[in-house]
């Protein structure tokens, strides 16, 4: 088991490391950011001179040397517009992302696994063909599009809600919905999938034959063994959750990392963007780290491997 | 194409049969009917594919030609079936072009993607060894970002534009393909006909191209099917966002990053063209998933 934790561990570091490298050779590919700084019809000296300053005037393997132990270090550099440490702009950001995908996750769970466990024991009811057909439109719905026609419903026409900003529990209503929709529909699909194969086990239709009430059946038999592979998915879609927490956030003016980074992207405000993508990759290997580990304490077989 | 359709559709030995082509094509309608879903998603892929090819030639108005006498008229006003937007121009004429942007996006990325994530695959799962190591640890690496930032964050750097979300969004989508055709052709390599194939002496190139590249086609197409909707719906999500397809050239997610300004005043801005995506999504994703359930009964549900 510490075999595998620390392999595991090992891979971390090298993701980290591999999605910082890509970003850093795609940005320094793309042009020096130095001209959108410097009004157009500026001076060559001053040009070159703001070049120096910035280091961008020196060969590119020196630059990424430089900014790879800075960045072991925890330093990013300086914010190329408001010079504060970009990292810690991007910390400063991180609660209100976590709540964000916090609050969804939470959401998408307490609808998608009691939906998911109903309609795989009702399979082929008139209430499984209604959840089967909302899981299937759930997938095919942007989460912006969705977050848009919430602002307009509950905030544009009833006025119930706030059009954006955070703070408050009432300013997380609708990013929240917004960004569980998607999670909700992978959840229910999958739990009923999950729930269908155990149903059909033969300890199951044992317990059944042997006079076990139903709820006890269901909840106590069925839906434990179930979901051990919930819990993969869970982990898997924490990433996506992340990402899509980028495009709501930014619907919903909602203070976290994805609007900060959207913010530096179109501003080319590069240390920032290596900042968040350090910290983001982080977060996600962490994650796939931590479900690996769960994953390989619920199933021995996969240790062995 | 038609070695494993045809196994899939096929039932009747083929003595019976007046001509194998003709059957084939009866035989895929006959399942495709018994399915609603399936029919549905047909239904609508073609009314893409038609609006998409014949567009320019259909919509009612000029969908760049703005008229600020007649901005943000409502839906069914002046013959604007479902209204103009902030600078007077045509929704419907913009949904109908904007149709061709998201059919060329979603198959082309599919393409380009497709065809990379296959020679990893194939690569990676023939010839095993170190390449293998190296190319699945990038494939691992790649999958730990979230699929849509890494999107947006090459299409950001590498600057907007048709070609080059179709870039970016196929370097985000390559690598589901490299690893599900990787695990496909693993699998092959242990199928009986393979080792009668290496018995008999076939060399390493006839048994790649003649016997495990047909064999791939199956599940490759049902991939592709199901990454379309995946890709229409990302491109939608980069272009709302300001990056990806650029005004004036009217595509559905660039139509909402426009439209999101006047969401107070005028509810059509937003709604059409979102409407426009979720059709096209959900139609791609239901004839999918028909011809996952069609092609390959194992993964029924899932």
């Amino acid at each position: 088991m510490l075999d595998f934790i620390i392999k595991r561990l090992l891979q971390v570091i090298l993701v980290v490391f591999l999605a910082l490298t890509a970003v850093f050779f795609l940005i320094r590919l793309s042009g020096d950011p130095t001209a959108l700084f410097l009004p157009p019809d500026a001076p060559r000296e001053q040009i070159e001179e703001y070049r120096e300053l910035l280091g961008f005037n020196r060969p590119l393997q020196d630059q990424y040397a430089d900014f790879m132990v800075n960045a072991v270090q925890g330093d990013f550099g300086e914010s190329l517009r408001s010079q504060e440490d970009a990292l810690q702009l991007v910390i400063d950001r991180l609660p209100a992302t976590f709540q964000l995908a916090i609050a969804a996750l939470i959401l998408s769970l307490v609808i998608a696994i009691p939906l998911g466990v109903l309609s795989a024991y009702k399979r082929n009811s008139f209430f499984d063909r209604i959840g089967v057909g909302l899981t299937v439109l759930g997938q095919a719905v942007p989460n912006f599009w969705l977050g848009l026609i919430l602002i307009f419903f509950f905030a544009a026409q009833l006025k119930l809600l706030p059009t954006g900003g955070g703070g408050t529990l009432v300013h997380l209503i609708l990013p929240t919905i917004t960004l569980a929709t998607y999670s909700i529909a992978r959840f229910t699909r999958f739990t009923r999938s999950s729930m269908l194969d155990i149903l059909r086990k033969d300890y199951i239709r044992t317990a059944k034959a042997s006079g076990v009430p139903t709820f006890p059946l269901v909840a106590r038999f069925a839906l434990k063994n179930s979901l051990i592979p919930i819990i993969t998915l869970i982990a898997l879609d924490l990433g996506t959750l992340l990402g899509g927490a980028v495009i709501t956030e930014v619907v919903f003016a909602w203070p976290g990392i994805g609007r900060l980074l959207m913010q530096s992207l179109m501003n080319r405000d590069f240390p920032i963007v290596l900042a968040a993508v350090f910290i983001i990759a982080l977060i996600y290997a962490i994650i796939n780290f931590i479900a690996d580990i769960l994953y390989a304490y619920v199933n021995p077989q996969i240790r062995v491997k | 194409m038609s070695a494993n359709l045809e196994k899939a559709f096929h039932n009747e030995p083929a003595a019976k049969i007046k001509s194998k082509k003709e059957s084939s094509i009866y035989r895929f309608f006959a399942n495709l009917f018994r399915s609603w879903t399936g029919t549905l998603g047909f239904i609508i892929i073609l009314g893409l594919l038609f609006i998409s090819i014949f567009g320019p030639w259909i919509t009612p108005y000029d969908p760049l030609y703005a008229d600020f006498s007649k901005k943000l008229l409502p839906p069914m006003t002046d013959g604007h079936l479902l209204g103009t937007d902030q600078l007077g121009r045509d929704i419907l004429s913009r949904i109908i072009v904007g149709a061709r942007v998201s059919v060329i996006i979603g198959v082309l990325t599919v393409v380009i993607a497709g065809i990379f994530g296959t020679v990893v695959g194939i690569i990676s799962g023939y010839f095993r060894g170190w390449v293998d190591v190296v190319l699945m640890r990038i494939v691992d690496v790649q999958l730990s970002f979230p699929f849509i930032l890494l999107v947006l964050v090459i299409n950001a750097i590498i600057g907007a534009g048709l070609r080059n979300i179709i870039i970016s969004l196929a370097i985000g989508g390559w690598v589901i393909f490299a690893r599900m055709i990787r695990s496909e052709v693993l699998a092959l390599r242990e199928k009986e006909f393979i080792t009668a194939c290496v018995a008999t002496g076939v060399s390493r190139f006839e048994i790649l191209f003649r016997h495990i590249l047909p064999n791939l086609f199956t599940p490759l197409i049902i991939l592709a099917s199901l990454q379309i909707g995946t890709f229409i719906i990302a491109e939608a999500s980069v272009s709302f966002l300001g990056f990806g397809v650029q005004p004036p050239e009217p595509a559905w997610g660039n139509m909402l990053n426009e439209g999101k300004d006047y969401i107070f005043s005028s509810w059509w801005l937003i709604t059409f063209p979102g409407i426009a995506i979720i059709i096209a999504a959900l139609g791609v994703n239901l004839f999918g998933d028909w011809l996952r359930d069609t092609l390959d009964p194992e993964l029924k549900g899932e």
